[in-house]
């Protein structure tokens, strides 16, 4: 890959600096481009949404941020330091393993089949990352994570399995487990896409609540417009691979400019 | 000399009961090899590093594809040719260790390739290590699904064991063998050999069973 790392800076500085950056990153299934030169910043605390049809490589955004996925080329920078690459001898190489698990600590994701581990209760579920990776003492991993529980409405079940759960309220587990590890960013990938619609609104309703009462930086993936309108401070329309057009909610729901994303929103308010 | 003489079986026993330690002893050992050194076998073939990858894919399916009894032969006497000289016990347990190890290998590589691929998203997600997202995350959940496999290649090394008479292991067909040859009377031996086996292999059998069950429900995997 051919990719001039100079034009990279090695950190973010200055008051405006994003909670993150891509910075003209590519990413490539053999053949295929799923991601093609983005860029893309997000403001510390800001809540930006994506929507787009599916192939768009919306989801690919979040993993990659989440370091589920290699990318080919570029920089994703996080919390003003790059997190795909480090400093070495003033210039930018690939990061190793140390510098990634670093760096993945400030990052927490939810994602859209729930991904609770199963040998586990609630409660053990949202005690395992501060045990073992923050190395928290099994009584404060419990306090907080009960204090978590309890925010999610699920203090009561905190001693069930996963298997005992509804979706619902497997979201809401999971959504605890990750904020249990303190990140600075939150990502979601159609946390409610696997949800039978009666129980939609526990889970964005703590969204909601994150969203109001704290400074997250969130980055979410949805097919539900409306909430996506409700919520975001912006919105980036995804197509083949890069954004198409984004804005204000106002903006992108009531007046797009591009044709593709009129095209895209009236093709998902019919199906509503 | 047709019948079945209780007094012989009882004189015989004895001995066979001596030999079904042996058996057992046989049968522990070379499954504890097993064991290890299949879950070994088992890593290595997930480590990102391709030539470990290749060269262990290539010695389980080696293993998998010749006989046991070949390779008790070739451990024992074909090792001494290139000065690795090993006793009865030893080339022994090595061989049916190693035989098992390769097809509990695949036991536990089927159970780990069972485990989503979301729950090692999630536990990335956590920030867990390798390690510690394979001592918490994923040989909890590969385990109990393999547990079954696992149990049933117990009762077949255990099976397995008498070849282990062909190099001079004095387990149960070793003592039956001999037992038959001084008294040119193989019925009450050989039929006792059986019912020794039948009588192990069943409870062991129902056992595993059992175990899986209590794993299962103490992992949450089952109500």
């Amino acid at each position: 890959m051919t990719d001039d790392m100079s034009r990279y800076p090695l950190t973010l500085e200055g008051d405006d600096a994003p909670m993150v950056r891509f910075q003209n990153v590519t990413k490539k299934y053999g053949d295929l481009t799923v991601l093609d030169r983005l860029d893309l910043d997000v403001g510390a605390g800001e809540m930006v949404t994506i929507i787009g049809p599916s192939g768009s490589g919306k989801t690919t955004v979040l993993r990659m941020l989440m370091t589920l996925e290699t990318i080919d080329s570029g920089v994703i920078y996080v919390d003003g330091e790059p997190l795909t690459h480090m400093e070495r001898n003033g210039r930018l190489v690939r990061a190793n393993a140390a510098h990634m698990r670093r760096m993945r600590s400030k990052i927490g994701m939810c994602f859209q089949h729930f991904n609770l581990f199963p040998h586990m209760t609630a409660l053990g579920n949202c005690m395992e990352g501060p045990v073992q990776v923050l190395g928290m003492s099994k009584k404060e991993a419990e306090e907080r994570a009960l204090e978590l529980l309890d925010m999610v409405g699920m203090a009561e079940k905190r001693d069930q399995h996963p298997a005992r759960l509804s979706g619902g309220q497997q979201q809401r587990v999971a959504i605890a487990r990750a904020l249990a590890m303190r990140p600075k960013v939150m990502l979601f990938d159609e946390v409610t896409s696997a949800l039978d619609p009666e129980v939609i609104s526990e889970v964005t309703g703590v969204i909601r609540a994150l969203v109001d009462q704290h400074n997250l930086t969130m980055l979410m993936v949805t097919h539900q417009m409306g909430f996506a309108r409700e919520i975001s401070d912006r919105v980036c329309f995804f197509f083949d691979g890069s954004i198409e057009e984004q804005g204000t909610p106002e903006m992108l729901f009531d007046s797009p400019e591009k044709e593709r994303t009129q095209q895209f929103l009236s093709a998902v308010l019919e199906a509503n | 000399m047709i019948g079945w003489k209780w007094d012989f079986t009882a004189e015989i026993l004895p001995r066979l009961g001596l030999a079904t330690l042996n058996t057992l002893m046989a049968a522990g050992g070379g499954y504890a090899v097993a064991l290890v050194l299949g879950l070994i076998f088992a890593l290595a073939q997930r480590t990102p590093f391709r030539p470990l990858t290749v060269v262990t894919r290539e010695v389980v399916e080696f293993i998998r594809s010749t006989p046991l009894l070949l390779q008790i032969f070739f451990i024992y006497y074909v090792g001494p040719q290139f000065g690795i000289r090993l006793s009865p016990w030893t080339a022994g347990l090595m061989a049916i260790g190693l035989h098992y190890a390769a097809y509990l290998s695949e036991v536990y590589r089927g159970g780990i390739e069972g485990v989503p691929k979301g729950q090692w998203e999630a536990a990335r997600a956590i920030n867990l290590s390798t390690v510690q997202t394979y001592r918490r995350i994923v040989i909890p959940q590969a385990l109990p699904p393999a547990l079954a496999g696992i149990g049933n290649y117990l009762v077949g090394i255990f099976k397995d064991t008498p070849m282990l008479s062909v190099i001079g292991v004095a387990e149960l067909m070793h003592a039956a063998n001999s037992i038959g040859a001084e008294h040119y009377r193989y019925l009450e031996p050989y039929t006792m050999v059986g019912l020794i086996f039948l009588a192990i292999s069943l409870p062991t059998a129902w056992l595993v069973r059992r175990f899986e069950t209590a794993v299962r429900r103490k992992l949450g995997l089952i109500k």
